[in-house]
């Protein structure tokens, strides 16, 4: 092989290419189709006058329906978060009770028997075990829950006609249709949607729905949204409707957040990101029952424990952290947490919330999870509550109502539980999709913009939020 | 003497060789051939994926669900063979990430053996990306997946002319069900072996001038890279200015 005759070859391709035209293309497409028809013709036999596919395009009729679709698309939502939030409360609690009121004192003492240091039992014990043990309590249950639901719907065939559903205002924002699948990927985990974002051709659009799968609510941030609204929404209301109220305020904020991804893909598609809407074809796949047990089974392996390891791994360090910045003192006994939340506490006022839950955003970068121990346990600091386990120490109380009563003697009101939800809507991505997202993007500028336009569009919004209700 | 307990009919079938397979995971390790398995999405790619190797990769009922490249193995008659699940796509025509994966797998991968699966109620539209496969490799082997449906759609397809006119053998399976994938197995290894040769399908249908250059061209192809298998579709790509494969020809990586 010569480079000379390489030359020739392409020179000679050059010179053909310009002598068939420009319809080489379709000329060749229509070739193929034209072939498939006669092959088929010749070997494929299907009954005559038999309608296929029956039952299938009566479903279809009715959940891609212009009334029904989006109805039915809430319901199944509704659905699904509500046997979430019922059934994941009593593993939570049980396994809380294992591993907090169990195994906890059971190291504790074990740690003094064998004469450790305070500060080393302090760092490993108080520090790393308690942030692994309550991810594991808070975050296990929901997840071996609403995946292996995730999943059924998705094997039966769902996702598609949700995609097929959003389409038209996907394309009304100027991206593309199949945002639709990767933005449901981004309700288990904002990293999996954005690896999932692969299946959109145009960088333009695939660039839109990374920067904005972060507006689907993850995993992560499901059990603080049910948490805060159980406290403080669920209270405003006589306590028999106490549950729906608390259940429609998190589906409200899933929603907004839906707005939020709509609205900023327009803005992209209008300012730096402008461009053509592809069009794509989307094949209605026919729906099919899931077989339970395998779809539990992978679920369980390919999903829930991934997530849950991944948690283990960033909460460790991340309880460390919280351990050492409680208990190394910049100046007297003031620990350097007591301090930054005292210098963040102004920031925090202006937006409706207060310097423990920017300090504790700021800890959580890794895991969103550990943002409400984290914020329990910088408020009983602040405020010098008894009732925890001293300084630094992560502790999940006993009761959701305890959790409220700390949670209040640190001055929340529902303005500042509101802002809380939605400031967790609306903040940074993860370390984990940060790091993704830049492995996808290859370029530090969109990571960027990813990672930073979410916080800002979270100050403005808990901002003006704050700065109205004070108006009343 | 012993005599083997025969448990079922298909156990007697020369297309039934069950001690002779290990499933190997994803331990796959000095193998003799790779396996290349492309399709359409939705057509049960990872399923068929997962019945090959014991893997249990999570299969989704949507399009898209595999956009990376999924590697396992089995083993099978003393052989070992590595098994690449590609992402699905509707053609290798365009410039998109998933279809880049599977393109240049096919392409630079050299897979001694490609399953094209192929859903059976949608066999016509299937058949537009199994015929550019076809181009590009000559050793194919048409995986006839979701047979259950079709039968219950009322479907039935004549699978020897259709080999016939793919040029390629056709095997029916329900994965999901694990129905024909012994047969699957066996004919991946005849392929691997040479024991089948295949006589793919060129696409036929363009119009006599572009015919012309494409013969041209590809008869050129040849003449640099003696024996090169897929001079047809070469010609088709740089008719069509793609400047990757201009690129690789450059380099040499097409050979």
């Amino acid at each position: 092989m010569s480079k000379k005759n390489i030359e020739h070859i392409i020179e000679l391709s050059n010179e053909l290419r310009w002598q068939i035209g420009d319809d080489f293309h379709d000329n060749l497409t229509e070739g193929i189709y034209a072939d498939a028809a006669n092959i088929v013709r010749d070997s494929v036999q299907t009954e005559k006058g038999k309608k296929r596919f029956r039952l299938d395009s009566k479903i279809d009729k009715i959940v891609t329906s212009k009334t029904f679709g989006f109805p039915i698309m809430f319901l199944i939502l509704g659905v699904v978060l509500w046997l979430t939030i019922i059934g994941a409360n009593y593993p939570s609690s049980m396994l809380a009770n294992l591993l907090l009121d169990t195994i906890h004192p059971a190291l504790k003492s074990g740690a003094s028997n064998i004469g450790m240091p305070w500060w080393l039992d302090g760092f490993l014990i108080d520090g790393v075990y308690l942030a692994v043990a309550w991810v594991i309590a808070v975050m296990l249950p929901p997840m071996a829950i609403f995946f292996p639901m995730f999943t059924l719907l998705e094997d039966f065939g769902y996702l598609p006609r949700v995609a097929f559903n959003l389409d038209n205002l996907f394309k009304k924002s100027g991206a593309h249709g199949k945002q639709a699948l990767t933005m449901s990927m981004g309700f288990g985990c904002n990293a999996a949607g954005i690896v999932a974002t692969r299946i959109i051709d145009s960088p333009r659009e695939r660039l839109i729905a990374i920067i904005t799968n972060n507006f689907s609510l993850c995993n992560g941030r499901w059990p603080t949204q049910i948490l805060i609204a159980t406290i403080f929404i669920g209270a405003v209301v006589p306590s028999s409707f106490s549950s729906v109220a608390a259940l429609l305020s998190v589906i409200g904020i899933a929603v907004l957040g839906m707005a939020f991804m709509f609205l900023t893909s327009w803005g992209l598609s209008k300012t730096v990101l402008k461009g053509e809407v592809s069009t794509f074809n989307l094949e209605l796949p026919p729906y099919r029952p899931p077989r339970f047990w395998r779809t539990l089974y992978t679920s369980l392996i390919d999903r829930t424990l991934i997530v849950l390891w991944r948690a283990i791994v960033f909460a460790a360090p991340a309880g460390a952290v919280i351990w050492l910045i409680c208990n190394i003192h910049v100046s007297g006994d003031v620990s350097i947490a007591a301090w930054l939340i005292d210098s963040f506490d102004g920031f925090g006022w202006l937006l409706g919330l207060n310097g423990v839950i920017l300090l504790a955003y700021i800890v959580a970068i890794p895991a969103n999870e550990i943002v409400i121990p984290t914020i329990l346990m910088l408020t009983v600091l602040a405020t010098g509550m008894s009732g925890g386990e001293g300084a630094g120490v992560m502790f999940e109380l006993d009761s959701i109502s305890a959790t409220g009563d700390v949670l209040r003697a640190g001055g929340w009101t529902l303005l500042t539980a509101i802002n809380l939800m939605l400031f967790s809507l609306l903040h940074n991505p993860c370390s984990t999709t940060i790091y993704t997202i830049y492995k996808e993007t290859k370029s530090a500028k969109w990571t960027a913009v990813a990672s930073i336009l979410p916080v800002i569009l979270g100050f403005i919004v808990t901002f003006l939020v704050a700065q109205i209700w004070r108006l009343f | 003497m012993q005599t083997k307990v025969v448990k079922s009919a298909c156990e007697t079938c020369a297309h039934f060789n069950a001690e002779g397979l290990k499933k190997l995971g994803i331990h796959a390790e000095n193998f003799d051939f790779v396996v290349a398995l492309a399709g359409n999405p939705n057509t049960g790619k990872s399923t068929v994926f997962n019945a090959l190797t014991g893997l249990r990769q999570h299969t989704g009922n949507w399009p898209g669900k595999t956009v990376t490249r999924a590697e396992g193995g089995f083993q099978y008659n003393e052989q070992k063979y590595k098994l690449v699940d590609l992402p699905g796509t509707y053609s290798l025509l365009s410039t998109s990430t998933d279809e880049e994966v599977a393109r240049d797998f096919l392409l630079f991968g050299r897979p001694d053996v490609t399953v094209i699966v192929a859903d059976a109620n949608r066999l016509e539209r299937n058949l537009n990306l199994v015929l550019q496969i076809l181009e590009i490799t000559d050793k194919a082997v048409l995986c006839l997946n979701l047979m259950d449906e079709a039968k219950r759609n009322s479907i039935v397809i004549d699978q020897r002319v259709l080999a016939k006119d793919l040029g390629i053998p056709v095997v029916a399976t329900s994965a999901r069900y694990k129905e024909g994938i012994p047969e699957l197995i066996q004919t991946i290894s005849e392929v691997a072996n040479g024991t089948i040769v295949c006589k793919p399908h060129r696409i036929k249908n363009v119009s006599p001038n572009i015919e012309k250059a494409v013969k041209k061209l590809s008869k050129e192809i040849e003449k640099e890279f003696p024996g090169i298998a897929n001079s047809r579709w070469i010609a088709f790509r740089l008719l069509e200015g793609d400047s990757q494969i201009i690129e690789a020809l450059k380099t040499g990586e097409l050979v």
